[in-house]
């Protein structure tokens, strides 16, 4: 069954844990965020065009 | 494969493989998570058992990413290919984040275990920490140089000299002595664990390897689009 108990190493396991999750969703935030501004950038200069 | 080389079919052919990716990396995560903490304790290593499930992961892809950046950066210095550039800049900050986690998550795993969070000289350890100083060292390099093909082709030397570096991180368990343990999944005999903690292992391995691969393939696709405007803007300028 699911354990969450980790005992006396609680203060390894949950930081290493914390930190990935925390890496690994800012590296998504930042990428999905950049590939919006620039797609969006690309769409008004393109409508912009004389 | 070549066809893919062109910037436009590469972006019309990523268009629909980019949401197939991040929904599969986050369902891999998903169940890796889950077998992560049904797994049970280690009967020498106790709960710390379950930081492999986030450590091996990071530095393994890790790895594999710096290989990417290796040969992207071959291709981008031979051929001169602007989509082979594209990939190896995309590769840079996935690369950096994946092995710093793999050195933070081992730090944490290191000190239960070995009673140090942190040895100077261990080969393993130095190996990888020289592996992030070529990846901060490339991002730093583009960074620095304002001309953008000087900067892609200075990058593109550094990111070939750093493959040396990747058969030395490999092998450094094998050929030096070091605290952290020899391979334990690739190995003549097999793998050396049982398969409850192998199952979790190779879930999360494949999870941090697709959501890499979201990861790159939307990075490489933003590069294309940036060039895009870039141009652009320099066509206006002039137009006006």
């Amino acid at each position: 069954m699911l354990d969450l108990d980790m005992g006396k190493y609680a203060a390894y396991v949950w930081p290493a844990w914390g930190i990935s999750a925390l890496i690994l969703a800012a590296l998504a935030a930042r990428v999905i965020a950049s590939a919006r501004r620039w797609k969006a950038e690309l769409k008004a200069l393109e409508a912009a065009r004389p | 494969m070549f066809g893919l080389a062109n910037p436009d079919r590469f972006a019309r052919f990523t268009r629909p493989l980019v949401p197939v990716l991040w929904v599969g990396a986050v369902v891999l995560l998903a169940i890796g998570v889950w077998l992560s903490f049904i797994a049970p304790e280690d009967y020498q290593q106790g709960d710390t058992v379950r930081i492999m499930f986030v450590h091996v992961p990071a530095a393994s892809v890790g790895l594999g990413v710096y290989l990417a950046l290796g040969v992207s950066s071959f291709f981008a210095l031979v051929f001169r290919h602007p989509l082979a550039d594209a990939a190896a800049r995309a590769a840079a900050l996935p690369g950096a984040a994946y092995t710093a986690l793999a050195l933070i998550t081992g730090s944490l795993w290191g000190k239960p275990m070995w009673g140090a969070f942190w040895v100077w000289g261990d080969a393993r350890l130095m190996s990888e920490l020289i592996l992030l100083l070529f990846f901060i060292g490339y991002m730093a390099l583009r960074a620095s140089i304002d001309d953008e093909a000087k900067a892609a082709r200075a990058a593109a030397v550094l990111g070939l000299v750093g493959l040396i570096n990747l058969p030395i991180v490999k092998f450094s368990v094998d050929w030096w002595n070091t605290l952290h343990q020899p391979a334990s999944l690739v190995r003549a005999d097999g793998p050396s664990m049982g398969p409850e903690m192998l199952a979790p292992l190779l879930v999360m391995m494949a999870a941090y390897a697709v959501f890499f691969l979201a990861v790159w393939i939307t990075a490489i696709r933003t590069e294309i689009t940036r060039r895009r405007v870039v141009a652009l803007r320099a066509r206006r300028a002039l137009e006006a």
